[in-house]
């Protein structure tokens, strides 16, 4: 990591002129993207971004504070159907809507938070896990919901404005996800971030050191589930239904995966790793469509394998990719570009 | 009350099935600190193995399921060996997500190769016979499944207590470094451990198979059996037992009484509770951290 000098070099948003210049780029491709790319990719991107927000979040509760949550599927499924009740049941205005969904997902993060006080590894990843199982069973039993019909999302109005493309809700999403960025950076930067740091590191120590756990334990957890109901809420409108099998296991799992593959306790790895895995989630669902792969997999599966579960690799896939990442690069993504990195700095020696 | 003691003894059989897999996740917790959430994916990859070698190579039953067996321990022996060896200095999040990469590997090699679609196992006592005990019925595969439970149980006992390779499992989770200043392999014995492991869980599977085979059968009880294990304290063998039957038999009498509908969840709120007053599990000592 480069040396800090002062606080406020510490603080600042933007280490240097090159930093701010790959930014404003970086703004600028995501402005022009539905103008240079097909729909689909718009479409594309969409999915992404929503990826990005809780990969955010739950690296915020992961990464910076250390704990475990298999259970954000369940934060993500409030989020989508607050969201969608609200504005349905309530004539709530979407952000309005959006916004409170949040929140209550917020105030559910708040109390897993409570039992999470005292527990730690399988022990909270088994409370997590089954907060997310009981979510699901919950929608899934009652009425109220939808039951298992699911539900469908309403007339997107934001003001005035009319959303009813991919293309126009590409234009609502990227700047909620660029906002909520750059304000997970900002708080990790604060008093609270350096308290879930020190959580993280030694939460004995941090105590001691007056880190009020029960304050910032619970606010992690709270602020992570907060970010999982903004990316519920706008999952839901992607998909324009949702229904409770949508919000499983394995989605909470693909949620931790995206964190550890981009990097834990890295604001940067979180945005690549989801975005990766989004996309190979995406690309290999029509798998035997690859161009070269699919038909060499095709062959394979008539001869080994069966050709109905051909959509399957796709885990084999991602299990590898956990794995390999655990055994060979635990820093994820981020620990190679930093290898790179220091490499080409003190290159040749 | 009869419909009482019926859910009491439905209760217990379903708890014998938790209490093999919550076993099972025990011993490899106990000695490697490891939550093998793999555990259900590999008793599924045996079932399975079984099941090809039973309905498409055409074994007799005297040989597919010892060679099943055979199978889990050599799977057990090989995912140590392989995977979680390799692992550099591992934490708790490693572990979890490497053996949830395990798991989702196995989970998809196996419905790659045979679909969605519901199977069942060939076995040679069919799951709808049911025996009478008194007034109350049980299924005989139910019956099957708490007497091998048992059984395993009771081989589990003897092996930690009186045979070498258990006292060395019990040595290396006490302390790593004193056993293997005592001359112990302890990387070997971790191999074992996840041989047994498996083992045990492959029994299970090969429970469970009879009545439904698709790939996603072993999440359910899994989870159940992890419940179960972390209720007892996650390091102890017959908590996990005690605590997978009191699951097996509060979920069934919520069931008849309060709901049907969230039977299959009232386990976890009942988990959240019992850590919540003991955090260690009920059966564990209170795990304080030094500093």
């Amino acid at each position: 990591m480069d040396m800090k000098r002062s606080y406020y070099e510490d603080v600042q948003l933007f280490t240097s002129g090159v930093v701010v210049f790959w930014f404003v780029a970086l703004l600028l491709f995501l402005g022009l993207l539905p103008f240079l790319f097909k729909n689909y990719y718009v479409y594309v991107a969409n999915y992404m971004a929503i990826n990005v927000i809780v990969a955010l979040g739950l690296n915020l509760l992961v990464g910076y504070t250390g704990q475990i949550s298999l259970g954000h599927a369940g934060f993500f499924a409030i989020g989508a159907y607050g969201t969608v009740i609200l504005m349905t049941l309530l004539r709530c205005p979407f952000l309005l809507a959006l916004l409170a969904a949040a929140l209550i997902a917020a105030l559910f993060g708040f109390f897993l938070g409570l039992p999470a006080l005292r527990l730690e590894g399988p022990y909270l990843a088994i409370a997590t896990l089954g907060f997310g199982l009981t979510i699901t069973q919950v929608i899934g039993r009652s009425e109220f919901f939808g039951g298992r019909q699911g539900l469908h999302t309403p007339e997107l109005w934001v003001g005035p404005w009319h959303l009813t493309t991919d293309r126009d809700f590409y234009y609502l999403l990227i700047p909620i996800t660029v906002m909520l960025t750059v304000a997970a950076r900002n708080l990790i930067k604060t008093r609270v971030g350096r308290a879930f740091i020190a959580i993280r590191e030694a939460d004995i120590a941090a105590a001691t050191m007056g880190v009020n756990l029960v304050f910032y334990k619970t606010l992690a957890f709270a602020v992570s589930a907060f970010y999982a109901g903004v990316g519920g809420g706008l999952y839901a409108f992607v998909l324009r239904f949702i229904e409770p099998e949508i919000f499983t296991l394995l989605m909470s799992i693909m949620f931790l995966a995206m964190v550890i593959v981009g990097g834990i306790g890295s604001i940067m790895g979180s945005i690549v790793g989801a975005c990766l895995l989004s996309w190979m989630d995406l690309q290999l669902r029509n798998i035997l469509s690859i161009p070269y792969l699919g038909d060499w997999l095709e062959t394979l599966s008539q001869s080994y394998f069966s050709i109905t579960g051909v959509s399957n690799i796709q885990y084999i896939v991602f299990g590898l990719i956990l794995i390999l990442i655990m055994l060979f690069e635990p820093l994820g993504i981020l620990g190679i570009w930093l290898r790179t990195k220091r490499y080409w700095k003190t290159w040749p020696f | 009350m009869l419909d009482f003691l019926q859910m009491l003894v439905s209760g217990v059989a379903v708890g014998s099935s938790y209490a093999l897999v919550g076993l099972a996740m025990v011993i490899i917790y106990k000695t490697s600190e490891v939550p093998n959430f793999a555990q259900g994916e590999m008793a599924l990859i045996s079932s399975f193995f079984t099941f090809m070698l039973l309905e498409q190579c055409g074994f007799p039953y005297y040989a597919a399921f010892p060679l099943a067996l055979l199978f889990a321990v050599l799977l057990g022996f090989f995912l140590e060996f392989t995977v979680l060896r390799r692992a550099k200095d591992p934490n708790i999040l490693g572990m979890i997500a490497i053996t949830i990469g395990i798991e989702m590997i196995l989970l998809g090699l196996v419905s790659w190769k045979f679909g969605a679609d519901p199977k069942t196992l060939p076995f040679p006592i069919s799951p709808y016979d049911s025996i009478a005990l008194g007034e109350v019925f049980i299924s005989a595969l139910e019956a099957l499944t708490v007497g091998v439970a048992l059984v395993i149980m009771l081989i589990l006992f003897i092996f930690f207590r009186f045979s070498k390779l258990g006292v060395a499992m019990k040595a290396t989770q006490q302390n790593d470094t004193a056993a293997r200043l005592m001359g112990i392999r302890t990387n070997r014995i971790l191999m074992f451990t996840w041989g047994v492991s498996s083992l045990v869980g492959c029994v299970a599977g090969l429970l469970i198979s009879p009545i439904t085979m698709q790939p996603y059968m072993m999440w359910d009880p899994l989870l159940k059996g992890f419940a179960a294990a972390v209720m007892g304290g996650m390091t102890s063998l017959p908590g996990a037992v005690l605590g997978a039957y009191l699951l097996g038999i509060i979920e069934n009498l919520f069931g008849g009484y309060v709901s049907i509908e969230f039977k299959s969840v009232v386990a976890f709120a009942i988990i959240v509770l019992v850590l919540c007053i003991k955090p260690s599990g009920l059966f564990a000592r209170h795990y304080v951290k030094k500093v």
